[in-house]
């Protein structure tokens, strides 16, 4: 049975792990999370990303936030990427497969899908 | 929304945009009925703003001309012979006591009762987005009760946050063993 005394343990396991982190969150991966979102599947959108992302040790570059309803509620689960001196990627209608690959193509290798974007969606 | 806990997640959130550090997410479970109640000491809403936060065409935000939370929340009760109220203190009025809770009954029952669904999932969705404020979960049921409250959780781990994925994932384990503790 897990005890809240538990959680001391983590606590020292983690002051390391968390002070080696420059926090300059070099990239940022936003989930769209208001009722649009939600409704149309953003929970397991936004697990996937945090997992994956911390599950490769990117989580000292990569920060995984949500936000609210951005006006596209049609094209949701939504995902903006953003990273210093690049212009934003909006991903759209996105699972947790989809999500899985744009940490491994784009987040870790650097390159867009192209297929999964806004802009692609609506040419 | 296909799970009762999808409105939690999604009316919890209007908790922390209302500027809470505090919400309460209260579950309460019978044979016959469940009754959620979403509580929070945010800025509250005056009188006018409560009645007309049912109304789909209202909303805060100025993205789009709709709010379909609260609505789909009334609905989802309603359907089943339940109801949805609101009560609010506004911070303007009530300075020292403001906030909002939202209480919805439904009857378990009615053949459209939505499943109440992962729970836990929409708990540990809410710490990830907003980690600095605390969340009080209790889910009573006649064989027993779940319950977190952050703040406890907060108090062993000083600055460390809880949205990491470590304590994410503990906190997720901590509610299911609760879970299959009173099914046993």
């Amino acid at each position: 049975m897990k005890s809240l005394a538990e959680l001391q343990a983590i606590k020292e396991k983690m002051q390391n792990k968390v002070a080696l982190r420059d926090g300059s969150g070099e990239m940022r991966v936003v989930v769209g999370m208001a009722t649009c979102g939600i409704a149309a599947g953003a929970r397991p959108v936004l697990s996937t990303f945090v997992e994956e992302i911390n599950n490769s040790d990117l989580a000292g570059k990569v920060t995984v936030s949500q936000t609210g309803c951005i006006g596209l509620c049609q094209y949701e689960p939504i995902v903006e990427i953003y990273e210093a001196d690049k212009e934003k990627i909006t991903y759209v209608k996105m699972t947790p497969e989809k999500a899985k690959k744009v940490v491994e193509e784009h987040i870790k290798g650097g390159k867009v899908i192209a297929e999964y974007t806004f802009a692609k969606e609506n040419a | 929304m296909k799970e009762i806990s999808l409105n939690i997640l999604d009316i919890a959130k209007n908790s922390t945009k209302a500027g809470a550090s505090l919400v309460k997410i209260l579950l309460n479970e019978n044979d016959e009925t469940l009754t959620l109640s979403i509580e929070d000491n945010g800025c509250g809403m005056s009188e006018e703003t409560v009645k007309s936060v049912i109304d789909p065409f209202y909303t805060t935000r100025t993205t789009r001309k709709v709010g379909l939370g609260i609505p789909l929340l009334k609905l989802s009760c309603e359907q089943t012979g339940g109801h949805l109220s609101i009560e609010s203190r506004d911070k303007e009025n009530h300075p020292d006591n403001h906030g909002t809770r939202i209480t919805a009954v439904f009857n378990k029952n009615h053949i459209d009762f939505t499943p109440l669904g992962d729970v836990v999932f929409s708990v540990v969705t809410l710490i990830q987005g907003d980690p600095d404020i605390d969340f009080l979960f209790i889910h009573k049921m006649s064989k027993g009760e779940v319950n977190l409250d952050t703040r406890e959780l907060r108090a062993q781990l000083g600055d460390i946050p809880l949205n990491e994925l470590e304590i994410l994932n503990w906190i997720s384990d901590y509610l299911k063993e609760q879970y299959e503790e009173i099914q046993i």
